[in-house]
């Protein structure tokens, strides 16, 4: 009697399709560089540079000074730009006068382009860790705000029905319905709020910083190396991948009782 | 002896919405462990006047009393079944049946579940998530859930109208089998005549805007009923009668019946 749930029903596409394009591309990066020399090393260096390179930072434990600075801002940033937006969106989404006092700030300041806060915050703060930190904040911060105030907003009147026929108060029906209905919500947002991360940290490391994956992009640039900037993409993208499909993960251990969770 | 006090006792409620006057000076007495359907048009109030016994909304004037207490608000003695099952997605089967278990009541919760489960005939379900469930077995969830809190009075609101008519048929026999195991008292609104006629000892039919109680037909047929027992069918033709679809021409008359099975 069991309905037939979407990940049952759709013929999964094998896995390996997924690195056939990346396999793709570093056919035609060889072919471009180390092949036909069509690229030459100082414009794009070769697979076989950049994989040298990538050992060579890794070797002398460079590499790992620069992904773990980078890591933990972007695990700083995040944790308090969620935990900071957990705090606002549900007081905003549950009551309209914290919407009318706090929304519409919330909402002009979300406009304000990263890269526009990095020398207010260099200027403010100096160029420790803070800045940075601050900047992923506000970065991590508004992909769950916006979508946990969505969520809770989502809420059904018909089971908050159901949560008052069992005579429970205000506080009850926000903890044990308001919330956990947006909380699908909540761990979409928290994904995107990853992503944003990553992107507001290379934003901060790019223009004052001494370690970090963004200083090891201006590094490479300032001393010609484009090999090791194409690492610290590659790194990048990596890291990028990884967080999301850890917090996916995560997702779908909590929230097997969606059909969304049960997909995929 | 005395007469005994009424289980749910409305007295002249009346409440309106606006400027429409939906329940007007209208009274209803239900006795302990009895059955009684609301039938009447769509729109007539009934539903009106459930979510007021259920204290989901205040009436205007006059009272509501359920075993001698006043109803202001939700009360655990009175159990609510809506049309849909509206179980909470993020819960399995178990734990939607112990969502309104005061915590006084957890300390057995899965003993009760257990019980619970077997009365609405779904042992194996307790694991399961409500989106692998079917209607009707959501629905019947959604009954056990409103067990477990041990009411003395289950409102239901066109419980059954949302499932096909075999398992409406099915959920009304476990109903009935459930109300004489625990003598609870039944307050149900109904589309279905036959429904109405099948579970219940009075069907009250209400009428008109503001709603009046325009009928009430006593059902004097002893249980287990069958379905098709001429008795059944000539309080049918009552019931016709009382709602004034009797003299309407046989078109509009096939159209009703169709929609009301």
């Amino acid at each position: 009697m069991l309905s037939a749930s979407a990940s049952q029903g759709a013929r999964r596409a094998p896995l390996w399709l997924a690195g056939l394009v990346p396999l793709l591309v570093v056919i035609a990066w060889y072919a471009a560089t180390s092949l036909t020399g069509r690229f030459l090393p100082h414009q794009l260096p070769s697979p076989g540079q950049v994989g040298a390179t990538a050992w060579q930072l890794a070797k002398d434990g460079e590499l790992t000074r620069h992904v773990l600075a980078s890591i933990s801002r972007v695990l700083a940033g995040f944790a308090l730009g969620s935990a900071l937006a957990i705090v606002l969106g549900t007081l905003v989404g549950l009551s309209r006068t914290a919407e009318a006092l706090i929304d519409p700030t919330l909402q002009v300041v979300r406009n304000v382009p990263s890269l526009a806060w990095v020398p207010f915050l260099l200027l403010w703060m100096g160029i420790d860790e803070a800045p940075k930190i601050v900047l992923i904040t506000i970065g991590a911060a508004f992909p769950v705000y916006l979508n946990l105030v969505a969520g809770i907003r989502q809420t059904d009147r018909a089971l908050l029905e159901v949560g008052q026929v069992f005579g429970l108060g205000r506080v009850a029906l926000v903890w044990r319905i308001v919330l956990p209905s947006a909380f699908p919500y909540l761990l979409t947002g928290l994904r995107i709020a990853i992503g944003q991360s990553w992107m507001f940290l290379v934003a901060a490391e790019l223009i004052a910083s001494t370690r970090g994956l963004g200083f090891l992009l201006i590094d490479g640039e300032s001393t010609a190396r484009p090999d090791i900037m194409v690492v610290g993409i590659l790194v990048l993208a990596l890291l990028g991948k990884l967080s999301d499909t850890a917090l996916r993960f995560a997702a779908r251990r909590i929230v097997r009782w969606s059909d969304e969770g049960a997909a995929r | 002896m005395t007469a005994a006090r009424p289980t749910i006792h409305v007295e002249r409620v009346a409440r309106r919405f606006g400027d429409a006057a939906v329940l007007h000076d209208l009274s209803l007495d239900v006795r302990r462990s009895q059955i009684v359907s609301l039938i009447g048009p769509s729109g007539c109030g009934k539903s009106t006047l459930l979510r007021l016994i259920a204290g989901l909304d205040r009436s205007d004037a006059g009272r509501v009393e359920v075993d001698g207490r006043a109803i202001t608000r939700p009360d655990r003695a009175v159990g609510f079944m809506f049309q849909e099952p509206r179980l909470l997605p993020w819960l399995t089967v178990r734990d939607n049946i112990v969502f309104g278990l005061p915590r006084a009541m957890r300390r057995h919760a899965d003993e009760r579940v257990g019980q619970l489960l077997a009365q609405v005939q779904l042992e194996g379900a307790r694991a399961l998530w409500p989106r692998q469930l079917s209607g009707g077995m959501a629905q019947r969830v959604a009954l056990a859930r409103c067990l477990a809190v041990e009411p003395s009075v289950v409102l239901l609101d066109e419980p059954f109208s949302a499932v096909d008519a075999l398992t409406r048929m099915v959920l009304q026999e476990l109903l009935l089998a459930i109300w004489q195991r625990t003598q609870l008292t039944l307050l149900l609104v109904t589309h279905d005549l036959d429904e109405a006629l099948y579970l219940s000892d009075r069907v009250v039919v209400m009428l008109g805007r503001p709603a009046a109680l325009a009928a009430e037909i006593a059902v004097d047929v002893p249980r287990p009923r069958d379905r098709r027992a001429p008795e059944l069918a000539q309080l049918r033709g009552r019931l016709l009668e009382a709602l004034h679809l009797t003299g309407v021409d046989e078109a509009t008359r096939s159209t009703i019946s169709a929609s009301d099975t």
